[in-house]
């Protein structure tokens, strides 16, 4: 399978690469890692006549943190996000997720950039950065923009990113102590598609109250979905077996899977439940250091 | 609009001129007749196109020739010296670590790569590590062992097991 023919640029500076951008409008795409854009080239589903390969640029990976902020670059590579110490420190979600995004060989190419820009609910940082309240830097002509995670996925492979947009960097605020985040999805086999997936991060005072919670849920739902009246279930309350199930009934109810080969509306709506409560407890444990 | 590369291929330094649309492995087979790299999916699911592009396994069916510009690439030709296995290959030889050996030049370019972020890895840890490489003879089993031959040669221990699991 080979893909249809485009022209192919490789910009060295981030201007040079907005402005082919506005150059090219629609004709064009961003190439990170490819390894979502490829295949469907291959597929011919997707058709650019341009290519613009952001690669090259340099200052677009890192991962650092910043007056309580930690600031990931869009060219960060999944195998670096899985490996950061800065991020095992305050987030062990990250190690959570990378492990279950395909394999060691995709995770060596694609980026968590592509994996967000790319706007498929099958994905799994976008209900990571759900439940870690993340805002996305979008680079333009004009400058940069925040735009918040909850803003930012509009339909299926559609963003809030404007045609000669790039995104250039992820923001999560550093957690108060006593939080803790999980992520897990079920999946056929290893690196599939989540069957269904659920992140939660979430903040526990001394009494077990929860103080502050995010939880997003994959491939549930045309778009990732925040399951609101799950965190509302939890938020200011203590964090006990009565109020989780409180919390998972709510997701499996409020999202909207879709039957397909990885199983029934039904069945993922179970599993929803199942793995929100997992989550949920995983995520209070480690809140609270066990 | 064809595009002129530099790219240095087991070593050496070779200059290409390829269309924006070929994909890496084409280029590998096809251009540089290096046909050890093989294609079981055209998918990036099965890893039998994995190579080293600057030292990181990557599947050179999801790559474009045009991205190994100014890289280096090593492919399961330019693994072992003067004709001598090097540990890993020598690894799949003792423990029979493969039937048909599609899969084999894609495990052992994954492998070299886990090996030395790895050195001493646990059969958990390759197990993990090989999850981007199908294999439909083997059952795995002889290609874990393989890896902990491999592994326990390059480190200068005596080789783990030797005996070849029949499933
Ligand atoms: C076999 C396989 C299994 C996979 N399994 C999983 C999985 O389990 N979970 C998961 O989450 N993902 C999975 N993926 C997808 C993988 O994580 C992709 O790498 C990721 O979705 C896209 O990131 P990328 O850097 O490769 O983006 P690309 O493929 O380069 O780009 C994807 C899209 O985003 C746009 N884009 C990319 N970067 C930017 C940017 N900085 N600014 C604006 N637009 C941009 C591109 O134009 C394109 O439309 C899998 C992929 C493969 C091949
Ligand atoms: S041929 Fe590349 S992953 Fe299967
Ligand atoms: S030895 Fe035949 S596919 Fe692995």
């Amino acid at each position: 399978m080979i893909p249809q023919s485009f022209q192919y640029e490789s910009p060295g500076t981030m201007a040079d690469a907005i402005a082919l951008l506005e150059k090219h409008g629609d004709e064009a795409k961003i190439l990170s890692g490819g390894h979502s854009l490829i295949p469907m080239m291959k597929l011919r589903f997707a058709t650019p006549e341009y290519l613009i390969d952001i690669n090259g640029i340099p200052g677009l990976s890192y991962i650092r943190e910043e007056k309580g902020t930690v600031k990931i670059g869009a060219l960060s590579r999944e195998a670096e996000i899985e490996h950061s110490d800065l991020l095992k420190k305050h987030f062990p979600i990250f190690a959570d997720v990378t492990k279950l995004i395909a394999d060691p060989q995709v995770r060596n190419r694609g980026t968590i950039g592509g994996n967000l820009a790319h706007g498929d609910a099958a994905n799994d940082h976008p209900a990571v950065m759900m439940a870690l309240q993340a805002t996305v830097i979008a680079t333009g002509s004009g400058g940069s923009r925040s735009i918040p995670i909850d803003e930012f996925f509009f339909g299926f492979y559609t963003t809030a990113l404007k045609q000669n947009e790039i995104l250039t960097e992820i923001q999560i605020p550093v957690p108060p102590a006593g939080t803790g985040s999980a992520y897990h999805k079920l999946e056929r086999k290893v690196g599939d598609y989540a069957t269904a997936g659920v992140a939660v991060q979430l903040t526990v005072d001394g009494k077990g109250v929860c103080k502050a919670i995010g939880i997003g849920l994959t491939n549930v739902n045309p778009i990732p979905l925040r399951a609101v009246r799950s965190e509302q279930a939890l938020l200011g309350k203590v964090i006990n077996s009565e109020n989780i199930a409180l919390a998972a009934q709510f997701a499996s109810e409020d999202c909207n899977p879709s039957a397909d080969l990885r199983g029934s509306e039904e069945y993922k709506r179970a599993m929803v439940a199942v793995l929100v409560k997992r989550m949920v407890l995983k995520a209070a444990e480690r809140a609270m250091g066990k | 609009m064809n595009k002129v590369i530099t790219v240095t291929v087991n070593g050496v330094q070779q200059v290409l001129e390829v269309e924006p649309r070929t994909l890496l492995v084409h280029m590998i087979r096809e251009i540089l007749n290096l046909t050890g790299t093989h294609i079981g999916c055209d998918t990036s699911s099965c890893g039998a196109c994995t190579i080293l592009l600057d030292g990181k396994s990557v599947k050179s069916c999801t790559i474009l020739a045009v991205q190994a510009n100014g890289k280096s690439i090593t492919t399961i030709e330019g693994i072992s010296t003067e004709g001598e296995l090097n540990p890993i290959q020598e690894g799949f030889k003792e423990n029979h670590g493969l039937h048909c050996g599609f899969c084999t030049p894609g495990m052992i370019m994954r492998i070299t790569e886990l090996l030395k972020d790895n050195p001493d890895p646990t059969e958990e840890e390759i197990r993990w590590g090989i999850s981007g490489n199908l294999c439909r003879c083997t059952g795995y089993n002889n290609i874990v062992k393989a890896v902990l031959y491999a592994s326990a040669k390059m480190r200068g221990v005596p080789t783990a097991s030797t005996e070849p699991e029949f499933v």
